[in-house]
């Protein structure tokens, strides 16, 4: 394209005015070429969520509000409620976050204050590999190794230790099956790890180094820099960066859906077979016989959208906040 | 003065005890890691052969290949990288050039931010309810737009990242010699940001390699080697997920051996992509 500006320099004044002229026209068509591109990004957001809603129709008809606090599932019948995929979804996501957002944090940590400069590069690009790695692999990975693993070394010894434990002993019981909603949670965890730790490092790399120096001319150790200054600094981000992951533990799919044994039942034990959201769609909905069935499933899409949603803007929301704050300071 | 030596030494120990923590919390990231990739290198070599290359999947016990799958993912991913490539070149451009601070650029790039971590599962019930039900049925086209779906914010938000790193000098120095915007887009910014442009497609196609949740009920499966679109089309990570509820040895072979080969193709295009991307400032 440089030869346009090459050539323009030679040309007499009219007709330069006229490659003017369209170039102007042809900035225009680009312009709108753009605009239309960006315009399809929009579409394709309001299209999911009107195919959502379009999709669910003859289960919102059906069910009515009721959908959402029922926890009969019976394809053969055709009764459905969402809640015990929904207390599956937000469960497993929660325990997922217990594990992750700490042992993110340490990893952010590690590399920001602790671990030598030299193998800074190596370990933050093998722990974002983490983060590339397909969730089926983590679902296959979780089946066929990490549950039966589970099962004989780590279950019925958390099942035996905490047999005469108030509470702990109805959460952590039953037999040991290996898959369930506690292995789920675990390689939900693993998965979002690498968010948290990513995001993190990022948001303390933004912390102006004057501020550490200055608690560690008070005479601060490292952990009271990093607890008292570095963190409350970042606070915003690093909430922000854990929303994110939690939007993506909500609606994860494979990984939870090999190694949560798909039971439409609320069990108390955490080592009981469950389902999420999302498992329930990727095992039932190609098999959904009826009308029903497959709005049921969509609309269970439905309520995976408006929760991963709401997290997810409000996660954007404080990340755009701190990108401000960063712009006003610099 | 000796309740401040302990004091101190409290601090000291505490200190000691959190950073070895998080030395702990970085090491069962990378035994992780570790741990995944050893699993996969030993069961996925182990069922690595030329059949699971040249032969179609086959009943349990025949021998049969991943060679249909490897053909469907391609065609389903190239289709897809062939759409939303310039769909979302186009969009980042909108919003770092033309768009910066506009409303509607504020809307957009919100709305892209939420559809880059929108489940994919829903990507997959939205092109079941547009594409697949109008459509009378599964079909290697629904594949495609599905993965073509996932591409475009990936696909948008790095474009936008990496033109919002060229400087206004260059652009500046462009429009003073004349270029219309739509030149200086085209002939100085893409071209100053192609190496990380180029990084944004490879990671959409890191990305779309491995998902699996919404070709379930879009591209569904097909046994024989198909590269008809209107039929359904077969998928590696669709074969995974099948072959791996199966209670076959030989498919868990196979399943593993096409884990292999998934992981491998995303982890060299993120590094591939790694290297290309130029260094923040």
């Amino acid at each position: 394209m440089s030869d346009i500006a090459l050539s323009e320099q030679m040309i007499s004044i009219p007709e330069r005015a006229i490659a003017v002229r369209k170039g102007g026209a042809r900035d225009t068509r680009f312009h709108l070429l753009t605009l239309a591109a960006a315009l399809v990004v929009l579409g394709i957001f309001f299209g999911v969520l009107a195919a959502l809603v379009v999709g669910s129709l003859p289960a919102i008809h059906q069910f009515g509000l009721g959908f959402a606090y029922s926890e009969v599932w019976k394809p053969v019948t055709e009764k459905f409620g969402a809640l015990a995929p929904i207390y599956g979804t937000l469960v497993t996501s929660v325990i997922a976050m217990l594990v992750a957002v700490p042992v993110g944090i340490g990893i952010a940590i590690f590399l920001t204050e602790i671990c030598p400069r030299s193998l800074r590069r190596p370990v933050g690009i093998a722990i974002e590999l983490l983060a590339g790695i397909p969730s089926i692999i983590y679902g296959l990975v979780g089946f066929f190794v990490f549950a039966p693993w589970f099962q004989e070394h780590v279950q019925t010894w958390i099942v035996d230790s905490l047999v005469d434990v108030p509470y702990l002993q109805d959460l952590f019981a039953g037999p040991p099956y290996g898959i369930g909603m506690f292995t789920a949670s675990l390689i939900l965890s693993i998965m979002i790890l690498p968010f948290i730790a990513a995001v993190t490092r990022d948001v303390f790399e933004t912390v102006p180094s004057m501020l550490k120096e200055a608690a560690y001319g008070l005479g601060c150790t490292t952990w009271e820099v990093m607890w008292r200054v570095v963190l409350p600094f970042a606070r915003t981000g690093v909430v922000g960066g854990a929303m994110l992951a939690l939007g993506r533990a909500l609606g994860e799919t494979m990984a939870v859906t090999f190694v949560i044994g798909n039971d439409h039942h609320i069990h108390e034990s955490l080592f009981a077979p469950a389902t999420t959201i999302s498992a329930s769609i990727a095992n039932e909905f190609t098999e959904a016989t009826g009308d029903l069935y497959r709005a049921s499933l969509v609309e269970l899409g439905l309520i995976l959208f408006f929760i991963t949603f709401l997290v997810l803007a409000a996660a954007l929301l404080m990340l755009r906040m701190l990108e401000r704050r960063a712009g006003r300071a610099a | 003065m000796k309740k401040n030596n302990g004091l101190i030494r409290r601090r000291k120990v505490w200190n000691v005890f959190f950073l070895l923590m998080s030395v702990a919390a970085a090491l069962f990231g990378i035994g992780w890691l570790g741990f995944i990739l050893g699993e996969l290198l030993v069961k996925g070599v182990a069922g690595l052969s030329p059949d699971v290359f040249t032969k179609v999947t086959m009943a349990p016990n025949e021998n049969g290949g991943l060679a249909n799958a490897i053909l469907g993912s391609a065609i389903m991913s190239g289709l897809a990288v062939a759409v939303g490539t310039p769909i979302g070149l186009l969009a980042g451009t909108y919003l770092a050039e033309y768009g910066r601070h506009s409303r509607l650029a504020g809307l957009i790039r919100f709305v892209n931010d939420i559809l880059l971590s929108t489940p994919s599962i829903l990507t997959g019930l939205f092109i079941y309810v547009a594409i697949v039900v109008p459509m009378g049925g599964f079909s290697g086209w629904a594949g495609a737009a599905v993965l073509a779906v996932i591409v475009i914010p990936v696909v948008v938000r790095t474009t936008e990242n990496m033109l919002l790193l060229v400087p206004n000098g260059l652009r500046e120095a462009a429009a003073a010699l004349g270029a219309p915007r739509s030149s200086v887009i085209r002939a100085v910014t893409w071209r100053a940001a192609r190496a990380g442009i180029v990084t944004g497609v490879l990671l959409a196609v890191a990305r779309i390699s491995g998902e699996t949740a919404p070709l379930l009920f879009t591209a569904f499966g097909n046994w024989n080697m198909s590269h008809d679109l209107g039929q359904p089309m077969e998928s590696l990570p669709h074969i995974i997920y099948s072959f791996a509820n199966s209670a076959y040895d030989d498919w868990h072979a196979l399943a593993w051996a096409g884990a292999l080969l998934i992981t491998a193709a995303v982890l060299t295009l993120s590094i591939v992509a790694r290297l290309l991307q130029p260094k923040r400032s």
